[in-house]
């Protein structure tokens, strides 16, 4: 172990937390006595430098990681780098809306947890170890229940961080339950130990456990992605948390958790590319441990293995994306609307996790949804913040006559909404695009396509309900005429991620070239 | 060249959608300015494109990681539907001359649905058209629930979800013959190259098929076509009507069976006497002829007449693409844009000239009105437009109609007599509103007549006499001298028949 490379390989994550101390003591120390307004405006500022301070340091990381021996604990480059970018610029784009909102005073505090948990975020997205990965969560977790409490003057935000919280605490006891049967199995906590142990204890007639333990891990990662039937938090989180902490869960923790299951789908992937190559050599090939015996072939201790956590992915991946589609049609709170809709996306996500390569291609689509779906999300929640500042309410009606009220608003609710659905030439259909061709790439079965036409058909029935919170806004007559003000800083990035959607949407080339410019040149 | 048609619509519908509202003058004279150029591309680009073949207007690599090109290119087929998309932008502008209401709002949408509609027409990669197909999806349904009338809500979301659902079946075909195809390209000359298994073609044609065919008003998905037509604003019914159920024929055609030609062929075994897709399709065709007139005969609303009409002057484009044959498939061409003028005039007259002056398009409510008296222009205009659509010799639509109808012949003859009794049904449901609406039996009584005199319902516009004047000149042009037109589509339709889009 060499502290140096810990030190290296996390001085993004460090940059973070010094940020969020900084932030805590100037604003106890300094900016105790000035109005609200200027707290608020220094808190942010200074996250915002923090924020960016990573980002700068984010390249000294390098690629090769942090490892512990040969096993290798933390990731660097590729991946996970883009990962930590990605979560990085949406922090900040949180942190820009949180000078707009009002509804608390402890702005030092709130920023302080907002860089933590991104923190923790930036962990999951590296971590290449069961007790990381599960530290990283829970950083990143615990700073999401209290975000989600922030507003104290509310009762909705209190309701919803129990509920939160309680559903988290379960899940994360499901989490470790799993954990810990998988390093029963395979005598390691390092994640391609781990998979090459769950292999050989499934060839040794341990399938069942194997298949126990990752359903568990399933539980534990679909709470954190929203997957149906681990879901029930999402709705309620969304609706009482503050809008610029409910921006950061629908974004920031959606990034951490598909690249933790990304990790893991590319690790044992790798393990299965490594059976192929080395099917006559398999013995100790790459880890040292006794070679595969009792005369079953290895394709098929891979295929029971990697078979089951395929079929739990399907499993979600299309329970999410019906029941997600459907449930939003009937809410009346935006908010929760795009709950629903945060659930079926993340049902193609899974999709795209389920119909996994070992070459970049998935990895890559699913990186370029997860990151254009949360700036998008961002981008509503701004919306939703301003609307509801003006108006007191998330409800549809709320958005009544917003084209008169303020049009350059309606504008941004209008490309983000259309690209959430999918509509070209807008970042959201390329994304679909992008991520089901990836899939039908992998696997142009019967399966995959049938589940890819029941994905593209429910997209089919999610415009509907974003229509719905369109057409209140720019065809029924307005209730109230009154102009809606934006704070000039809110507006900025609300134009800024509108502009971005645009134009990524309409030469998409440059985030895949970008995405792309992560990975050694081949 | 032609592209640019697609760039000014869209730099016109962005300028439109930063002007404020109260600019209403401007906003129509831009509106207006942007459409003739459209029109001026349109017919330069048909008059450059005269007897030659497919013309690449642009092609750079789009996202080159995924093999998708910014692929533009014209072949007759194209250049005919585009000359038919800048004529009806022009006449829509003129037709909408008197909206009021959020005019710059309107013709931002309105210059955007023009411009999807011409990138559709130019695009030779499916990518990229379907891009711009679904581009046009979405200001049909702002146009429709803002400007529109009778229950217009409940009909813009129905079309818009009926596209919708139509361009998910072509997305899921797109993705499968992408991927069948080895992801290398989405450019429709490499995939009809990239030799597509037939067991493939025989699935992904009808469900690409049937896609676009829902937005050209196939039956029995066309219902969304009458209540979107009769709740749109004059000049949104005229695109509908005119252009974008084309864009589902056009789609139908240069998609589906140009990139599956084996999903036509034969079944192994009959059902039902139908042995292939080709059959079903057909059938479905002549259904829908059928079903749109007899359903047109009885409609008490004016403009439910020319929306079923649509129906069923569509089912003749369907029927002609099925019949597989030359002078078949270049009469549904022909038709398309035949229809496309005719069903323009129509609905101009019935939902502008007439719907906004006597505010209501009841055929009881209108007989009593003595309109032929009051509005001579537009009886008389829609006298015209009535023998157009009932496809009498002399205007557009008989040769359209007439070539289809001999085109089918090969197909099957009790098709051919199907389609005939489908005209002469024609004839019956136009004349049955021409004469209720305009020319009616009752003569004013006593008491019918005010004392002080049919109150006037103002005259016709200089916007108006000009958009007829479009329209009826087109229409009698291509009815007069067809081959304008037809050497232009001949050689595509041969060269699309013989083997794909080579």
């Amino acid at each position: 172990m060499n502290y140096a490379d810990l030190f290296r390989v996390t001085l993004p994550e460090t940059a973070l937390e010094v940020a969020a101390l900084l932030v805590l003591v100037i604003d106890l120390a300094f900016a105790n006595k000035a109005a609200l307004k200027v707290r608020v405006a220094v808190a942010a500022v200074l996250g915002v430098l923090g924020c960016c301070a990573a980002l700068a340091l984010l390249p000294c990381a390098g690629s090769g990681g942090f490892r512990f021996g040969d096993e290798i604990l933390l990731a660097s480059g590729g991946v996970a780098a883009i990962a930590q970018t990605g979560i990085l610029v949406l922090t900040l784009l949180t942190l820009l809306l949180f000078v707009g909102a009002s509804f608390t005073r402890h702005a030092g505090e709130y920023v302080a947890v907002v860089l933590m948990a991104a923190a923790g975020g930036m962990i999951v997205a590296s971590a290449q170890d069961l007790l990381v990965i599960f530290v990283g969560l829970e950083l990143l977790s615990l700073g999401l229940y209290i975000l989600t409490a922030f507003n104290k003057q509310s009762e909705k935000s209190a309701e919803a961080a129990m509920k939160y919280y309680l559903f988290g605490g379960m899940s994360a006891a499901f989490l470790l339950f799993g954990f810990s049967y998988l390093y029963g199995l395979s005598g390691s906590t390092n994640l391609p130990r781990v998979v090459y142990g769950a292999n050989i204890a499934a060839a040794h007639g341990g399938t069942p456990l194997v298949i126990l333990a990752l359903t568990m891990v399933a539980v534990g990662l679909g709470f954190k992605v929203a997957a149906v039937p681990f879901h029930l938090w999402a709705p309620d989180a969304y609706e009482g948390a503050p809008a610029p902490a409910a921006a950061f869960i629908a974004s920031v923790s959606k990034i951490a958790s598909f690249t933790l299951l990304i990790s893991i789908s590319y690790t044992a992937l790798n393990y299965m590319r490594l059976l192929i190559l080395n099917s006559h050599s398999l013995a100790g090939r790459s880890f040292g441990v006794a070679s595969v015996s009792g005369g079953i072939a290895p394709f098929q201790v891979e295929f029971s293995v990697y078979y089951g956590w395929y079929l739990i992915l399907v499993a979600l991946a299309a329970a999410s994306m019906i029941v997600g589609n459907l449930a939003a049609l009937a809410q009346s709170s935006v908010r929760r609307l795009l709950a629903y809709s945060a659930i079926a996306h993340a049902g193609y996500i899974l999709l795209g996790l389920a119909f996994f390569f070992w070459g970049n291609r998935s990895a890559n689509a699913i990186l370029y949804y997860v990151l254009t779906y949360g700036l998008t999300t961002i981008g509503a929640f701004g919306v939703i913040q301003v609307v509801e500042r003006a108006t007191g309410s998330d409800k549809l009606d709320a958005f009544l006559g917003l084209h008169k009220r303020n049009p350059l608003l309606a504008a941004v609710l209008l490309i983000l909404f259309l690209s959430l659905a999918g509509i070209p030439p807008l970042v959201g259909f390329w994304a679909k695009f992008n991520l089901f061709a990836a899939v039908l790439a992998v696997g142009a079965g019967p399966v995959s396509l049938s589940l890819v036409a029941l994905a593209i058909a429910m997209s089919a029935v999610s415009l509907y309900y974003y229509l719905q919170v369109l057409k209140r806004a720019y065809v029924l007559p307005a209730a109230d005429d009154t102009p809606i003000h934006t704070h000039p800083v809110t507006m900025a990035v609300l134009l800024a991620i509108a502009a971005a959607v645009v134009v990524l949407g309409c030469f998409p080339a440059i985030l895949q070239n970008w995405i792309a410019s992560f990975y050694p040149a081949f | 060249m032609l592209a640019f048609a697609i760039y000014l619509s869209f730099a016109g519908a962005l300028v439109e959608a930063l002007l404020p509202n109260s600019r209403a003058k401007l906003a129509r004279w831009l509106a207006l300015a942007v459409a003739t150029a459209g029109l001026a591309i349109a017919v330069a680009g048909f008059i450059a494109g005269m007897g030659q073949g497919r013309m690449v207007i642009a092609d750079c690599a789009w996202v080159p990681t995924m093999g998708i090109r910014y692929l533009l290119a014209a072949d007759g087929i194209s250049r005919v539907l585009v000359l038919l998309t800048g004529l009806a932008a022009v006449c829509g502008v003129l037709f909408s001359w008197n909206i009021e209401h959020r005019t710059a709002d309107f013709f931002a949408f309105y210059l955007a649905l023009i411009g999807g509609v011409y990138g559709v027409f130019l695009s030779f990669d499916l990518f990229l058209l379907f891009v711009f197909y679904e581009i046009a999806i979405v200001p049909k349904y702002f146009l429709i629930a803002i400007w529109g009338s009778t229950r217009r809500e409940y009909a813009a979301m129905k079309l818009a979800l009926y596209s919708f659902v139509g361009s998910a079946m072509v997305l899921i075909g797109l993705l499968a013959s992408y991927a069948a195809s080895g992801s290398h390209s989405t450019s429709l000359i490499d995939l009809a190259h990239a030799g597509l298994p037939a067991s493939f073609q025989m699935w992904c044609f009808p469900l690409v098929f049937t896609g676009f065919a829902i937005l050209a008003g196939m039956w029995p998905f066309h219902t969304w076509a009458p209540t979107g037509h009769v709740a749109a604003p004059t000049a949104a019914s005229m695109l509908l009507a005119g252009v974008v159920m084309k864009l589902g024929a056009y789609g139908c055609l240069r998609v589906g069976m140009a990139l599956y030609p084996h999903g036509l062929d034969p079944w192994e075994f009959h059902f039902l006497g139908l042995g292939s897709w080709r059959d079903i399709f057909a059938l479905l065709a002549v259904i829908g002829i059928l079903y749109g007139a007899l359903v047109a005969l009885v409609q008490t609303d004016f403009k439910f007449v020319i929306g079923y009409s649509s129906v069923s002057h569509m089912g003749f484009v369907l029927l002609g693409l099925m019949t597989l044959n030359q002078i078949g498939v270049t009469g549904a061409v022909l038709q398309m844009f035949s229809h496309g003028i005719i069903a323009g005039l129509l609905f101009a007259i019935v939902g502008r000239i007439v719907y906004e002056r006597t505010h209501t398009r009841q055929l009881a409510e209108l007989e009593a009105m003595h309109l032929s008296r009051r509005l001579p222009f537009a009886a008389w205009a829609f006298v015209v437009a009535g023998m157009a659509s009932m496809g009498l010799p002399g205007f557009s639509g008989f040769v359209a109609e007439f070539q289809v109808v001999v085109g089918s012949w090969s197909l099957n003859p009790v098709w051919t007599v199907a389609t005939a009794v489908g005209i002469v049904l024609g004839v019956a449901y136009t004349w049955r509103a021409l004469q209720k609406a305009f020319f009616s039996d009752k003569m004013p009584t006593a008491e019918d007549h005010p004392k002080e005199g049919w109150h006037s319902l103002g005259a016709i516009t200089w916007p108006e006499y000009t958009g007829v004047a479009i329209l009826t000149f087109t229409s009698l042009a291509v009815g007069l001298y067809p081959r304008i037109l037809l050497d232009a589509i001949e050689p595509a339709v041969k060269a699309l028949l013989a083997g794909g889009i080579q």
